[in-house]
């Protein structure tokens, strides 16, 4: 069975994580310290908030060390979801500079509307177009809908780490994946049946 | 492209939905967590839900309540009611809410809406404003579930929201709603015009069509109904295709 590590470092919306793990067939643990990634594996690091409070918190707390392990070293499957797939860049722009986890190489920066019509922040549900095979999008067709609620976006360097785009602000990455390493934008807690689809093949891996 | 969103209220006194008209004479709808239930099923695109009597009996949210809702919703939820301090939206965030809705602090403590979105970001702080229309000219922002006048003009309550870093505004019509009578265009469109930030339009939902004019006249980015899904046959779903019809991108 599929033991689902899901970091608590008090940024967030972790019960409806948890929840959605379970109801996909996983079992979800909400973690108390580091050691327990220990216990796991499958890794996924939500949050909604600030970058530079979330990377303070998620380093006070002692995760970086022990999800460098988990993740770089051992390769265990890990997904970060909103401000978790931001926290892979090299750096985050929100509010001041502050270096991410740095596994995937790129910055955050905040949407710019290419229109009026464009709000920010970018609420409510929109299209994922995959931009590589993969095995988390396996099942979603092209353009599928799901749900989105945020003000910044990963600015990716290297092309072949872009795993899905969304039309808005001029488009922007919705998901990224470099081998054991995903991150989605948008909320697959929150996107009802395209959502647990996703969820459900993050734990076949 | 991103789609409109068709988000039902519910607002709840104790464990029962309740609906009014003009934030009066309150009607009981049924059991809240039945219709959560029943939202969830029907794949919504997103829920308001409200404790209307909070702030007026000086209570806190309650959070096992919106725990308890939260695990029955795996679709966006924005939660409000009884808010008004960091705490409050700390723990709201964390039993389930996605967002959260202010409305009376939005007006007597800005510096919450300020000091939220430094911490938890604004795309999750929602301000709510409630407004009556005096004449043409003259329209008046009220808290504490319409009942306390503020001398406040909408519009630049609006602005002042926005400046402090909430991500959404709340815009409902007191007079229009439960009236069936559309919802306030121009003011809405005032609104919209004069932020950047997203604006649901809210109030006075009678029929479809009301959400196409105000969408089409207003540039809002979400209509919210409560009685017209309450009262009548109408359906989330139906109103899509309605919107659907006159070209509006839905879900």
């Amino acid at each position: 069975m599929p033991v689902v590590g899901i970091i608590e470092y008090g940024a967030g919306n972790l019960d409806s994580v948890a929840r959605a793990v379970e109801y996909c067939g996983g079992k979800p643990i909400v973690t108390e310290s580091p050691k327990d990634l220990k216990k796991v594996n499958h890794i996924i690091l939500p949050g909604v908030g600030s970058f530079a409070v979330g990377m303070k918190n998620l380093r006070t707390r002692g995760y970086e060390e022990e999800l460098h392990a988990q993740v770089k070293v051992k390769k265990l499957p890990f997904l970060g979801i909103c401000l978790g797939m931001q926290f892979l860049a090299a750096l985050g722009t929100e509010s001041a500079k502050t270096p991410g986890l740095n596994w995937i190489n790129g910055r955050v920066t905040r949407l710019i509307p290419s229109s009026p019509d464009e709000k920010v922040p970018h609420i409510g549900w929109n299209n994922v177009e995959p931009a590589k095979k993969s095995a988390l999008l396996d099942g979603i067709e092209a353009g599928k809908d799901f749900y989105f609620v945020h003000s910044y976006h990963f600015v990716v360097n290297d092309q072949s780490d872009i795993l899905s785009t969304t039309p808005y602000c001029g488009g922007f990455t919705s998901a990224v994946a470099r081998e054991n390493i995903f991150g989605v934008q948008f909320h697959p807690e929150k996107s009802q049946k395209a959502g647990f689809q996703i969820l459900k093949s993050f734990l076949a891996l | 492209m991103l789609k409109l969103r068709i988000m039902p209220t519910m607002l709840y006194k104790d464990l029962t939905l309740v609906k009014g008209v003009g934030f009066d004479s309150w009607r009981r709808v049924g059991s809240l967590m039945q219709q959560i239930k029943v939202y969830n099923l029907r794949e919504v695109d997103e829920l308001i839900v409200v404790d209307i009597s909070a702030t007026k009996e000086g209570r806190t949210p309650d959070f096992r309540l919106v725990d308890d809702f939260a695990d029955e919703c795996f679709m966006p939820l924005t939660v409000g009611g009884g808010i008004n301090k960091i705490d409050d939206i700390r723990l709201l965030l964390q039993v389930g809410a996605d967002k959260v809705v202010i409305n009376t602090a939005a007006v007597e403590t800005p510096k919450l809406i300020s000091e939220s979105a430094q911490l938890f970001g604004s795309q999750c702080i929602v301000a709510s404003i409630d407004f009556k229309k005096h004449n043409a000219e003259r329209y008046e922002v009220y808290t504490h579930s319409g009942t306390k006048p503020t001398g406040r003009d909408p519009v630049e309550l609006a602005r002042e929201v926005e400046a402090c870093g909430a991500g959404e505004i709340l815009l409902t019509s007191i007079d229009r709603d439960g009236t069936f009578s559309g919802y306030d265009i121009e003011m809405t469109r005032r609104v919209v015009d004069n932020v950047k930030i997203p604006v649901i339009a809210s109030g006075g939902a009678g029929n479809y069509q009301h959400m196409v004019d105000v969408i089409k006249n207003s540039g809002a980015s979400a209509v919210a109904a409560a009685s017209l899904f309450h009262f009548t046959e109408s359906t989330p779903k139906e109103a899509k295709k309605a919107l659907k019809k006159h070209g509006i991108a839905v879900r």
